[in-house]
């Protein structure tokens, strides 16, 4: 009796990934709306975790036949458990949703359930998040960036470095080549010597003379073109070939703008905090090259890197318009509009110095705007003042003075955060999808 | 004395070895059990999660179905809700067995022994699996399935062949011949049949034919439309047909030559499945009979420590345990109890028979050759019919079984028989019948095809005892059917008695 063990275990896994993409890709309108829904309640940290989602299962039912025996008809069935019930006793059935027992060979609990819940992985939960939004108005520029191209392969070439040989073409060419030119295989060569010794093993006298001499002139013949044909010819050799091509590139930033003032509370910056994790998460998911500036003020601004953009603390004044000028500083140093996009987000909690709009307005109007392909203010509130300014123009002096900017420019948007789970709505509102114009 | 063949919980390949040749020695040589040549394979638990979400089988075709039961069923197990089964076992020759890498030493030696041993020698010798399905073949067909359905994707676009097997899956279960033998092409035959079709498709396709408007006539069912025993259509169907696979494929008006081959394919899935089905609780006791069997001989020869017996006690209790009726833990009959509970129990009547088993079982009771009536019982009867000869008094009154009589207008359940003389009769044929899968899968043939007409399909559901069909499933069903026969189904439901 034969019997084989086999290890599969180092057997490529995942098999069923083409399965889940299939199903994911099936249920996709029903999982966004999941996602939003679950993501919207959860801190934005967690949004980089896997989840478990539940979804409807509009679309992914697999419906069968089944008997419905509550309908109609008689059946007979046997249970096991028998306490104290003899023949002829009477027992009220149980009600609908009730006890499983009894009734579960006629339907199946999958096919009737509404719901179906799985649990996603984080990158998947990301991508349906952000499948929707993007940076608006992305201009593709910079189509002469060397930087950002493409090596490809293309094909087979005769010149090249020797890592990029291509051994599988080399020895080819060679073997056909020492076919066509009949090089003697080591093969022969080594019958032949045999051949030759069993001969001169033999007596000297009983041997076939002629025989061992012809052979030896052939061994010869072998040897020399053996020699004269090479086993690899620098014809033969071929090298893989790459070509370079270039990828066109939108080059965008980023500025983010933090109010980390003193009249920001530290549940105010956690919110902002919030929108930024937010932010760079979309940029660094969708987009492969966006760069990110962290300017943070108080009544003074400065850049930061990302660690002290979302970890120091610091507390201080505020005038907005420091920070602003501190965008505009090094927009103009480093991010020419020729070449990139630029975005701003802000953040803060509408309270500045006073006058401080005024100039703010000015900025945006004459010098921020007309090189911003998009501006997002986000004011921080809380939620009594949400109440209080429930309509779009009442609010702070900075929201009212933004509320002027926004009248004259469409790509200027400006939005309001009380709690956590506003954070998730309003960055979808944000970068939403547009349709071109 | 010997020595234990293992006493770490560890397994490593050569304990394995010794493992499954002492396993084999009390399989084949005290059973005289008959398995086919076992390929025994070591899988890590997201292959086995894998293995679930495609029925079990090593291949199979891509389909969102079986991701959507993949991702429940990995979500279940990493909350702990679900264990792995530990075994899984194929009917294909040579058998292939999965066991799970996590597996301690013990479990591995019960696994080989009930699966590798008891379902593999299950799978060879019951009628049903050499009447209805292929061992030596089925792997070779599932790598063509696959291959044939990931090309039609390729060529026909991802949509149409999901619809196509969609409506497919969900007439499986009314895709199988349950009374008429289907005709079984050899695999020679089946792939000349798939070129002829495919030459005939490339033949057939002509650039200028094709962009000429429609005509009135109805095109042609398909282009080789011969019966595998070689009857061609000429005459019409046969009616009434309980395939609806089968008849959809060879006769609906609108499907295309590719698409009634993806019919075919998961049609014979389905028969290949079918046996399966009915014979749940032997097939399950019978391989949990002989591990059970098997292990106490190891442990009498001094091959299995005390503290593997240990643990393999506790497996099995657990395994064949069987929650009552009211018990939050209940549901349904399990059939490794019921099952593993018969076997044990022809063996207690063979060996030392009561009264009252020589008055039930008067042939084998108290001859003392279980053996032979075990294998007997499993080469030649399904689950519906072992019950009704073998089901015992004792067995009975073990798991206090009792009937009850449900009528749908009656506001009362009523016990109609317990586990007593006058019942017994009754609880063994009445369970029994609930094992009849001709009884619980609902019985829909095909009555009428207005061919010529308005090409109307009729269907019939012929109710058992009254009992119809679910509504809402019932609409979500016939779509299906309407989008494989492309124009208007109807589905009456009358009462076959």
């Amino acid at each position: 009796m034969s019997a084989f063990f086999i290890d599969r275990r180092l057997n490529p896994k995942g098999k069923s990934l083409a399965n889940r993409q299939r199903f994911l890709r099936r249920a996709r309108a029903q999982i966004r709306e999941a996602v939003q829904k679950s993501l919207k309640d959860s801190d934005v940290a967690d949004a980089a975790k896997d989840r478990k989602v539940r979804i409807s299962n509009q679309g992914t039912k697999e419906p069968r036949f089944r008997l419905d025996p509550s309908k109609g008809g008689k059946r007979d069935f046997v249970l096991p458990g028998n306490k104290h019930f003899v023949s002829g006793d009477q027992i009220k059935k149980p009600q609908p949703g009730q006890g499983g027992g009894a009734g579960k060979d006629a339907a199946t609990s999958g096919d009737i359930e509404d719901d179906f819940e799985f649990t996603m992985r984080e990158d998947e939960i990301l991508d349906i998040f952000f499948e929707d939004l993007e940076l608006p108005n992305l201009v593709r520029t910079a189509l002469s960036d060397v930087q950002m191209s493409n090596w490809k392969r293309s094909g087979i070439t005769t010149v090249g470095a020797p890592t990029q040989i291509n051994l599988l073409r080399t020895m080819r060419n060679s073997f056909g080549r020492r076919l066509a030119l009949r090089r003697p295989s080591l093969a022969e060569l080594k019958a032949l010597e045999e051949e030759i010794a069993l001969l001169e093993a033999q007596d000297p006298h009983s041997r076939n003379e002629a025989q061992l001499a012809s052979l030896k002139t052939e061994l010869e013949r072998v040897n020399h073109r053996r020699k004269w044909v090479a086993y690899i010819d620098p014809v033969d050799v071929r090298f893989n070939a790459f070509t370079e091509q270039p990828t066109p590139s939108s080059r965008a930033v980023m500025f983010c703008l933090m109010d980390v003032s003193g009249s920001m509370g530290e549940r105010e910056k956690d919110l902002a905090k919030r929108f930024f994790v937010l932010l760079h998460l979309f940029l660094r998911r969708r987009y492969e090259k966006v760069d990110i500036v962290f300017i943070r003020h108080t009544h003074d601004a400065q850049e930061v890197d990302e660690q002290t953009f979302f970890y120091s603390r610091q507390s201080g004044g505020t005038i907005v318009s420091t920070a602003l000028e501190k965008m505009l500083d090094i927009q103009r140093q480093r991010y020419t509009t020729a070449d990139w996009n630029i975005y701003a987000a802000q953040a803060s909690d509408g309270y500045t110095q006073s006058g401080d709009a005024k100039r703010c307005v000015e900025l945006l109007e004459n010098e921020l705007m007309p090189i911003c392909q998009y501006y997002a203010y986000i004011e921080i509130l809380d939620e009594r003042e949400m109440e209080v300014f429930s309509s779009e123009e009442a609010g702070a002096e900075l929201w009212r003075a933004y509320r002027t900017v926004a009248e004259h420019w469409k790509n200027f948007a400006t939005k309001r955060i009380a709690k956590p789970s506003d954070i998730f709505p309003v960055f979808h509102e944000l970068f939403k999808k547009r349709e071109a114009a | 004395m010997t020595t234990p063949l293992f006493t770490e919980p560890e397994w490593n390949f050569q304990s394995l070895d010794r493992v499954l040749k002492a396993v084999e020695e009390v399989a084949i040589g005290d059973l005289k059990l008959d398995p086919y040549p076992n390929q025994i394979e070591i899988i890590s638990t997201e292959q086995m999660l894998d293995a679930y979400s495609s029925m079990g089988m090593p291949l199979m075709y891509n389909h969102w179905s079986f991701g959507k039961l993949f991702a429940r069923e990995e979500g279940l197990y990493r909350a702990g809700q679900i264990g792995l089964a530990y075994e899984m076992v194929i009917n294909s020759n040579p058998c292939i067995s999965y066991l799970l890498e996590e597996n301690s030493m013990t479990m591995q030696t019960i696994v080989i022994a009930h699966a590798a041993f008891g379902h593999n020698h299950f799978f060879k010798n019951n009628y049903l699996f050499q009447q209805w399905t292929k061992a030596d073949s089925i792997l070779e067909y599932l790598a063509f399935a696959k291959k044939y359905i990931a090309a039609c994707d390729e060529r026909y676009g991802h949509a149409e062949v999901e619809a196509v097997l969609d409506s497919s899956h969900a007439l499986m279960e009314q895709g199988v011949f349950r009374y008429r033998r289907p005709p079984r092409p050899s695999r020679a035959k089946l792939i000349e049949k798939q070129r002829r079709r495919e030459e005939h498709a490339e033949e057939d396709y002509n650039e200028l034919w094709r962009t000429l408007p429609q005509t009135q006539e109805p095109p042609p069912p398909g282009p080789d439309l011969s019966d595998e025993d070689g009857e061609l259509f000429s005459g019409g169907p046969k009616l009434p047909e309980e395939n609806l696979l089968y008849f959809l494929e060879k006769y609906s008006p609108s499907l295309k030559s590719w698409q009634r081959e993806i019919l075919r394919i998961v049609r014979h899935l389905a028969q290949y499945f079918y046996p399966q089905r009915q014979t749940k609780v032997m097939n399950e006791g019978c391989a949990t009979f002989v591990h059970h069997t098997i292990l106490n001989k190891m442990y009498d020869k001094g091959l299995l420590t005390e503290g593997s017996m240990l643990e393999f006690m506790a497996s099995h209790t657990a395994v064949v345990f069987q929650p009552e009726f009211d018990d939050p833990r209940y549901s349904g009959i399990n059939p490794y109890a019921l099952g593993y509970g018969m076997m044990a129990d022809i063996k207690r009547i063979s060996e030392e028979a009561t009264e009252e088993d020589q008055l039930w079982f008067p042939e084998f009771a108290g001859k003392g050759d279980w053996r032979r009536v075990l294998k007997d019982a499993w080469a030649n009867y399904r689950d519906e019919s072992f019950i009704e000869q073998f089901l015992s008094p004792k067995l009975m009154r073990d798991l206090r079984l009792f009937v009850l009589a449900d009528s749908a207008d009656a506001p009362a359940l009523t016990v109609s028989a317990i586990h007593d003389e006058l019942g017994y009769r009754k609880v063994r044929s009445t369970l029994a019948r609930q094992y009849d899968i001709g009884v619980s899968d609902p019985n829909i043939q095909v009555t009428g095809a207005n061919l010529k007409g308005n090409r109307k399909l009729f269907l019939e559901h012929r109710m058992h005892r009254g009992v119809p069909l679910h509504t809402s499933l019932k609409a979500q069903v016939l779509p299906h059917i309407e989008r494989l026969w492309g124009h208007e189904v109807s589905l009456e439901e009358v009462p076959a008695e």
